[in-house]
């Protein structure tokens, strides 16, 4: 138990260390979800009574684009100085390196949402009628079903043509009942309808992250080995 | 082998074309739709093509993954079965049946994936096991695509609008955007692992599948919509009828399958040829 | 009813259309197959 998760923790501070020393990635990152949000709210400008209904659906739009671009890099800095094919000749783990790549991303793509969202909530006038600290497992699950299956299929579009448009080909179709659920989830507590609950959907996403966090897992060796 | 195609291929035409014939005259005229309904003779059967023929991908894909380990075969075939056992038993535990399904037509289901899953393991080796994940998968975006025209168009004069959140319909579009979207990693992958990447999608994508409909299903009650193609009971004339094109396009399919399959194999002959001829060839004649 | 004809006719023409390529495809399968016999010889 000790040698992959001190695998996956070495690679994940590696990577955040990285990450900070440079800086590039977050500040286009950040300056990225900065002008999605403020071209989402030029564009549609609702009262406050009709945001609600569709801000959950706006919200989770624009982290899903944010979350792509982000992950879309995930693998670049890999590549470049051929740190992928050192792991594939170490006796790690494929899983650790899979956790760390994932749990990173979390992170970065978490962070990004902490900082558009009150940005939305600004041009919104939003205010949650319901539950509202429902509102941060509907956000921790829902960002996990992004970046699990994210990070999973970047490694996957790795030795294709067009590599950054490959990645949300292959997400989008797959993230959909994930994303019926985010959004459904956040537009349920928003809007506060007694009658509804959001119950349903922070199960079935909950659901959705264990099956395909197992799957990754399972099947990332053979991806990683996949030439 | 290769002369029983065209035989087939008549006997097939024929069969079509006697469908054709009962769906257009011999059904009944439905009382409410009136005769737009006779497109359910067309968009069900190839609903439920579409559908055999995704399922015989994802255990392709499944079999491309496991065979190279040892270990892994062994246990999906302990899978396989035990899924076949569950949904026998289920089919008769569970009360009600989603979408009306009979308890026989789904333990026939069950039955038939596991036999499907070992009849490709005995009678195809590992790289006609690609071959024929990349069949199905392509033929079955066809009648995927098939489904996805004719619901609209069944829909719009039904109901006077092209598209709804219908379960099945929803469900059906993203089985199809998965498909689509394994089809161009085929396409645009350069690795020589491809077939590899693609059979993980494919697992993908079946797990895939349960999710889509449960999410849709909840959205759906808690937004309701019109529902298309109709559930309850079926009278017995036109299930005859329905049967009879689910037949005739089952023999289409695997003739189109069939035909892809061996354009496929000629494929990779041909270019495992030029291959190697151009490993072969001496260096005074670069071209 | 003209959605219902649209519909089959819309069946078929997706067929067809997905037949046409294979045939394509196959034809030019040939040609690269009668290539390489000429340059066996």
């Amino acid at each position: 138990m000790s040698a992959p998760s001190g695998i996956t923790m070495a690679t994940l501070t590696k990577d955040i260390r990285l990450e900070w020393r440079s800086k590039d990635a977050i500040n286009s990152m950040l300056f990225f979800a900065l002008l999605v949000v403020v071209v989402f709210s030029f564009s549609f400008d609702p009262v406050a009574e009709e945001s609600r209904h569709i801000a959950g659906g706006l919200v989770w739009i624009a982290f899903l684009f944010a979350a792509v671009v982000a992950l879309n890099q995930t693998w670049a800095r890999e590549i470049r100085n051929q740190v992928l094919d050192a792991y594939r000749i170490s006796p790690a783990p494929a899983n650790a390196l899979f956790l760390a790549k994932a749990v990173g991303n979390f992170i970065f793509v978490a962070l990004l949402e902490a900082l558009m969202t009150p940005l939305f909530i600004m041009f919104y006038k939003l205010r949650a009628l319901g539950p509202a600290w429902q509102l941060l497992p509907v956000a921790v699950l829902g960002t996990w079903a992004i970046v699990v299956n994210g990070t999973f299929f970047a490694a996957m579009s790795l030795r294709t043509r067009s590599r950054e448009i490959m990645l949300p080909l292959l997400l989008f179709p797959i993230t959909i009942p994930a994303l019926l659920s985010m959004v459904e989830a956040t537009t349920t507590i928003l809007v506060g309808d007694p009658s509804t609950s959001a119950k349903f959907w922070m199960v079935l996403l909950a659901t959705y992250d264990v099956v395909f966090t197992t799957g990754c897992l399972a099947l990332f060796e053979t991806v990683l080995h996949a030439e | 082998m290769k002369k029983a195609f065209p035989i087939l291929g008549l006997l097939t035409a024929a069969l079509l074309s006697f469908a054709l014939y009962e769906a257009l005259v011999v059904a009944p005229r439905e009382q409410t739709m009136g005769d737009v309904q006779r497109i359910f003779y067309y968009h069900v059967p190839s609903a439920w093509t579409a559908f055999l023929l995704f399922a015989i991908n994802f255990l392709a894909s499944v079999q491309y993954l496991v065979r190279p380990r040892p270990q892994a075969d062994k246990i999906a075939n302990w899978i396989v079965i035990a899924l076949g056992a569950l949904t026998s038993i289920g089919a008769y535990v569970v009360r009600p049946l989603p979408q009306n399904m009979y308890p026989s037509s789904v333990v026939t289901t069950g039955v038939a994936i596991v036999g499907l899953y070992f009849l490709i393991k005995k009678y195809f080796s590992e790289q006609e096991t690609d071959i024929l994940a990349l069949t199905t998968a392509e033929v079955g975006v066809v009648f995927c695509t098939v489904v996805l025209v004719t619901g609209p168009l069944w829909a719009r004069p039904v109901w006077g609008i092209w598209w709804t959140w219908d379960v099945r319909l929803t469900s059906t579009l993203v089985l199809w955007l998965i498909y689509v979207s394994y089809l161009m990693l085929r396409r645009f992958s350069t690795s020589g692992q491809t077939p590899v990447l693609a059979a993980a999608l494919a697992v993908f994508g079946a797990l895939d599948v349960p999710l889509v409909y449960f999410s849709i299903w909840f959205f759906r009650t808690q937004h309701p919509q019109p529902v298309i193609g109709g559930g309850g009971s079926i009278d017995p004339r036109m299930l005859h009828v329905l049967l009879i094109n689910w037949l005739a396009f089952l023999c289409f399919a695997f003739l189109v399958c069939w035909s892809r399959y061996r354009l496929e194999q000629l494929q990779r002959e041909v270019e495992e040829t030029q291959a190697l001829e151009a490993l072969l060839e001496p260096r005074s004649t670069v071209r | 009813m003209t959605f219902l004809y649209a519909a089959y006719a819309a069946t078929w023409a997706i067929h067809i259309a997905y037949l046409i390529t294979l045939v394509r495809r196959y034809s030019r399968l040939k040609l690269a197959v009668d290539e390489l016999n000429k340059r066996k010889r």
